[in-house]
């Protein structure tokens, strides 16, 4: 398992097996962390939360990396950061070499509930961020809203009304809101955790062969190591209070992934291996 | 890292057949999960009998107890300005007249609807500026709880004293009656946005009215109109409660003057219209709800 274990802290760029993916060390990464930290204020007369620390990572163009760890252990904050949505306490957040500043065209982000708008048709939910964001939306952006929901499957629901949606049904219309801009960044936040066991298998195949048909650059946040398997070239492990990369591991399962990758040898293998390592405690840095 | 369990919910990954996943596997199957599921209706005429039953039963107990007061006072000697029989009362209302009721009528409804429009005109962007700003929130708030805190028929003569006789100082009172809830609700419902959409907002870089217009004032709706119910009744009190200080006109001063010659079924009378209209208003706005935001009502069926 030498092979599957990269140090702490340091990058590891390189494409899941089969994938014609940036070669390792070749292109720039999309999103880098350099030595970042993000310190939270916290109740008054404590010591700041320590969410980050120290944490460097790249990711590479069009690789699907998720972060698994406990509660706590910084991931939604990763997220934030690569959003604009915060600004970290140490270290540099950079988006295409450029230091992450503000929120930018390029990522959309889909969050662990779907928050759709009540008042707004599945259609008008997904065209929702043009709308926002300049007031208007263009015929090209409508109909780029309507072959996203043929993308995920929802074409004959576009009219209908998000709470007559099943959680899995809503969930890939907010798949398909943060498509719409095309971003190159597609930061999710434990998009399917809500979702019952059965929806959320179906949804991680379905969310497979939306990255296939419109490849991005992805940073999956979960805390469920089967999904994390299923989907990812790499998975970034870490460990919680103050949240630190473990181990990033390369999956190198063969694509494209089905029902058979659950059986294969090695995803067997590395669940056990991520297990013991979430479990264990961790070594200091 | 042997003997392992394998981590996929469900059935065991071995066993299922390699079915390749993909293209349009789900869309239908999950759908079902909300098929709206009606109120199945049992058959057969006991059940028919029951369902008339159901909705008949708050008509029944309405009359019933109108037919048991009107009994008591025919069979107890309760003096009529004690407790004046129905019977009583539907002769008030035709001592007074069609033409002297609309004229009644009109002159509270007219006070309760400004007073209203002009509490709703006030308040809503007023709880804007307050969800917007942690200063101008604890600026204000502290003022605003005073106000709240005197009591309205307290300081009503006072109003009326400074602001002459006509409509204005009810207005006033009606205002001052109707405007605190619908502030405090409605910047309660500019909170509950969720943070998801809050930051979808700022990810996207939306202006700050844009995000208002889009996601806070929407979701701050079923808040908002709740507190627009609660306020039509409080609409016809503060009307009222002008009129019982001074008012040569009005349903409350209809009340204050038949009770002052002991013409308690004429009273009577005057506080049914009083109901009536209140119910009205408080329809109108909750048909206002279902036809203009009709999400911001929980599910029916």
């Amino acid at each position: 398992m030498s092979d599957a274990t990269g140090g702490a802290g340091r990058p590891i760029v390189s494409g899941g097996a089969g994938r014609p993916v940036v070669p390792g060390g070749a292109g720039r990464p999309v999103v880098r962390f350099a030595g970042v930290s993000q310190r939270f204020a916290g109740a008054p007369g404590t010591p700041p939360v320590v969410a980050l620390e120290d944490l460097s990572l790249d990711v590479a163009r069009h690789e699907f990396v998720a972060v698994l760890g406990p509660s706590g252990c910084g991931k939604s904050t990763l997220l934030r950061l690569v959003a604009g949505l915060l600004a970290p306490s140490a270290g540099r957040v950079e988006v295409h070499a450029m230091p992450v500043v503000e929120p930018r065209d390029d990522t959309g982000i889909v969050f662990q509930r779907p928050t759709l708008l009540p008042w707004h048709d599945v259609l008008g939910n997904v065209t929702f961020p043009a709308r926002h964001k300049t007031g208007s939306v263009t015929p090209a952006q409508a109909a780029r809203a309507r072959e996203l929901l043929a993308l995920v499957g929802l074409s004959d629901f576009a009219n209908r009304r998000p709470d007559e949606l099943s959680g899995g049904m809503q969930q890939r219309v907010g798949i398909a809101r943060a498509l719409l801009l095309d971003p190159d960044i597609l930061l999710m936040d434990e998009p399917f955790s809500a979702l019952d066991a059965l929806t959320r298998d179906e949804m991680s195949f379905e969310l497979l062969r939306i990255w296939t048909e419109r490849p991005k650059t992805v940073l999956f946040i979960t805390h469920s190591i089967a999904e994390a398997l299923l989907l990812a070239d790499r998975i970034v492990v870490m460990t919680a209070r103050p949240g630190r990369i473990r181990e990033i591991i390369e999956v190198g399962l063969p694509r494209p992934r089905t029902m058979d990758t659950l059986a294969h040898p090695r995803f067997h293998e590395l669940s056990a291996h991520i297990r013991g390592r979430l479990f264990s405690r961790p070594v200091p840095a | 890292m042997s003997a392992v369990v394998p981590p996929v919910e469900g059935e065991g990954g071995a066993a299922t057949p390699p079915v390749p996943w993909g293209v349009t596997s789900v869309a239908p199957g999950s759908g079902a999960a909300s098929e709206p599921t009606a109120a199945v209706p049992a058959a057969g005429p006991m059940a028919a009998l029951l369902r008339l039953a159901d909705r008949g039963a708050p008509v029944l107990a309405f009359v019933a107890v109108i037919l048991a007061w009107e009994l008591a006072c025919r069979l107890v000697p309760i003096p009529p300005f004690v407790l004046p029989a129905p019977t009583a009362i539907v002769r008030g209302f035709a001592e007074i007249g069609l033409a002297s009721w609309a004229g009644h009528a009109w002159a509270t409804l007219r006070v309760a609807l400004m007073g209203y429009l002009l509490a709703i005109a006030v308040s809503v962007p007023l709880a804007m500026m307050l969800a917007n700003s942690r200063l101008l929130t604890r600026t204000l708030l502290p003022m605003l709880i005073v106000v709240q805190s005197t009591p309205i028929v307290a300081i009503a003569p006072i109003i009326v004293v400074t602001m002459g006789a006509d409509d204005l100082p009810r207005v006033v009172i009606t205002f001052l009656i109707t405007f605190f809830p619908i502030v405090v609700s409605t910047v309660t419902g500019l909170h509950a946005t969720p943070p998801e959409l809050l930051e979808l907002s700022r990810s996207l870089r939306a202006t700050r009215s844009r995000q208002m217009l889009h996601v806070r004032l929407p979701f701050a709706m079923p808040y908002v109109f709740s507190a627009l119910k609660i306020a039509t009744t409080l609409a016809v009190i503060g009307a009222v409660v002008g009129e019982f200080v001074a008012a040569e006109k009005g349903l409350g001063f209809l009340i204050l003057f038949s009770t002052q010659f002991f013409k308690i079924h004429q009273a009577f009378a005057a506080l049914i219209v009083l109901v009536a209209i209140s119910l009205l208003l408080f329809r109108i706005v909750a048909t206002a709800q279902r036809r203009l935001v009709p999400w911001s009502l929980p599910a029916e069926r």
